[in-house]
C-alpha cells in the first residue's frame, strides 16, 4: 500500500506542480506540463498512423514474402528430392539393363561357341568318313594291283624268256613248257619277291 | 545552456503556436522526432517489403529479421493467441527502438526520455490489456489477483499485493523506460561536460568514459525497447491465458 500511495502521490502531483517547476529553470523539463498535451497529441497521431500503415500495408506484405519464400523453398526441396529419387531409380534401371545385357552377351557367346564346336565336330566327322572311304578304296586298288601283279610278271617272264631262247638258240620253244617252268620258279621264289 | 545536462530534454515550439480550445498542440521538437522515427520506420519497412526475392537484399533482410524477431518474441511469451496483437507490439517495439536510437545521435531529442510519452504508451497498454482480459474471461479475469495454492490466512494480504502490483504496471513500465533514457543521456552529457572542463590534459579519462557510455547507451536503447515490448507481451499473456 505504501508503494502505491507513494507512486500515486508522485504521479498525481505532476498535474499540480506546473507553477512550481515552470518557475524553476534548473528542474526536470519532463515535469513541465506546458507541452504535455502537444506531446500526447503528436504521439497518438504519429503512432496511430504508423500502426495503421504497418498493420494494413507493410506487415501483411512481409508476412506474405516470408510465407512465399518458405513455401517456395519447401517446393524446391521437394522437387530436388523427387529428382534425386528419379535419378536413383534410373540408375538402378541402368544397372539392371547393364547386368542383363552382360548375361545376354555371355549366353550368346556361349551359344555361338557351342554351335561352332558342333559344326566343327560334324564337319570333322564327315571329313573323317570321306578320308576313311578314300583310304579303303585306295587299299582295295592296291590289293587288286597286288593280286594281279604276279600273273602279269609271269606273262612278261614267259614272253621274255621265249624271245630270249629264240634269239639264243634260234629255235621255236613251246610256250607251255616255258610257262610251266616259270610257274614253278615263281612258286618257289614267289615268297622272296612279294613277301607273301 | 549547454552546461546544464537537463537542457537536452527541453521541449520547445517549432513554428507557430497551435491551440485547439484550451489545449496547446503546437509542433515541437518532440513532435519532429516522433515524425522522424515513424517516417524512418515506414520507409525502411516499406523498402524491405517491396520486392519479394528469394535471396533478400540487405534492407529486405533487415525487415524480415525484425519481423521474425518480434513474432518469435510474442509467440514465446504470449503464445499463439497473441497473433492479432502482433502489429501493435511490432509498432510499439519499433517506435520505442527508433526513438531511443534517434536520441543517440548528438544534438537530437529523445522522445522516450519524457515521462508523459512513455506513460501514455504504458497507460494505453494497461487499459488495453485490462479490457482484453475482461472481454476474454469476464469477471473471471479477477482470478488474476487470487493466486492458486496460497494458504487462506495469507490470501487477503496476497490479493492486496497482487492488486497493487497490477495497478503499478503502467507506472513501472513507463518509469523504467523514461528513467533509463533520461539517466543515460544525462550521464553522457555530464561526462561530455567534464571533457571540456578538464581540457586537453585531464579530459582524456572522461572522454574514454563517454565513448564507453555511448556503447552502453546504444545497448540500453535496444534493451529498453525490447523490455518494453516483452513486458507488454507478458501483460498480454496474463490477459489471454489466465494461469492463476
Amino acid at each position: 500500500m505504501v508503494k502505491k500511495i507513494y507512486f500515486q502521490s508522485i504521479f498525481f502531483s505532476f498535474f499540480f506542480i506546473k507553477e512550481a517547476f515552470a518557475a524553476e529553470s534548473g528542474g526536470m523539463p519532463q515535469l513541465n506540463p506546458e507541452f504535455w498535451v502537444s506531446q500526447i497529441f503528436w504521439l497518438i497521431l504519429t503512432f496511430g498512423i504508423m500502426y495503421l500503415v504497418l498493420s494494413k500495408l507493410i506487415l501483411p506484405k512481409i508476412s506474405n514474402n516470408l510465407e512465399s519464400r518458405k513455401s517456395q523453398i519447401l517446393e524446391n526441396i521437394e522437387a530436388a528430392e523427387k529428382q534425386r529419387e528419379d535419378s536413383d531409380a534410373k540408375l538402378k534401371e541402368y544397372d539392371e539393363i547393364i547386368s542383363k545385357s552382360k548375361l545376354e552377351a555371355n549366353s550368346i557367346f556361349n551359344q555361338a561357341r557351342e554351335k561352332a564346336l558342333k559344326d566343327i565336330g560334324a564337319k570333322r566327322e564327315v571329313l573323317d568318313k570321306q578320308i576313311d572311304n578314300e583310304i579303303a578304296e585306295a587299299e582295295k586298288e592296291i590289293d587288286v594291283l597286288r593280286k594281279n601283279a604276279p600273273d602279269k610278271i609271269n606273262k612278261i617272264a614267259i614272253e621274255t624268256s621265249s624271245e630270249l631262247l629264240q634269239k639264243l638258240i634260234g629255235a621255236e620253244v613251246n610256250n607251255s613248257s616255258i610257262s610251266a617252268i616259270v610257274d614253278d620258279l615263281s612258286k618257289r621264289n614267289g615268297d622272296k619277291y612279294y613277301g607273301n | 545552456m549547454a552546461a546544464n545536462p537537463m537542457s537536452q530534454f527541453d521541449v520547445y515550439r517549432i513554428g507557430p503556436e497551435i491551440k485547439v480550445g484550451a489545449f496547446d498542440i503546437s509542433f515541437t521538437n518532440a513532435s519532429l522526432f516522433m515524425i522522424l522515427s515513424t517516417v524512418s520506420i515506414l520507409l525502411i519497412f516499406n523498402l524491405g517489403s517491396k520486392k519479394n526475392s528469394i535471396l533478400p537484399n540487405k534492407i529486405q533482410l533487415l525487415a524480415e529479421l525484425s519481423y521474425t524477431f518480434v513474432s518469435k518474441m510474442i509467440s514465446d511469451t504470449a503464445g499463439s493467441k497473441a497473433k492479432p496483437y502482433f502489429a501493435f507490439i511490432f509498432s510499439l517495439f519499433m517506435f520505442v527502438l527508433f526513438c531511443n536510437m534517434f536520441g543517440m545521435i548528438p544534438y537530437t531529442f529523445t522522445v522516450t526520455s519524457h515521462i508523459i510519452v512513455t506513460f501514455v504508451l504504458a497507460a494505453f497498454i494497461f487499459i488495453g490489456v485490462t479490457v482484453i482480459g475482461f472481454i476474454k474471461h469476464g469477471f473471471g479475469y479477477l482470478k488474476l489477483f487470487v493466486p492458486s495454492g496460497v494458504p487462506a490466512v495469507l490470501l487477503p494480504l496476497i490479493v492486496v499485493i497482487e492488486i497493487i502490483s497490477y495497478l503499478s504496471r503502467p507506472i513501472s513500465l513507463s518509469v523504467r523506460l523514461f528513467a533509463n533514457m533520461m539517466a543515460g543521456h544525462t550521464m553522457m552529457k555530464v561526462f561530455g561536460g567534464f571533457v571540456i572542463s578538464l581540457g586537453i590534459v585531464g579530459g582524456w579519462l572522461p572522454l574514454s568514459f563517454s565513448v564507453a557510455l555511448t556503447g552502453l547507451e546504444i545497448l540500453v536503447a535496444f534493451l529498453q525497447a525490447y523490455v518494453f515490448a516483452i513486458l507488454t507481451c507478458i501483460y498480454l499473456n496474463d490477459a489471454l491465458n489466465l494461469h492463476h
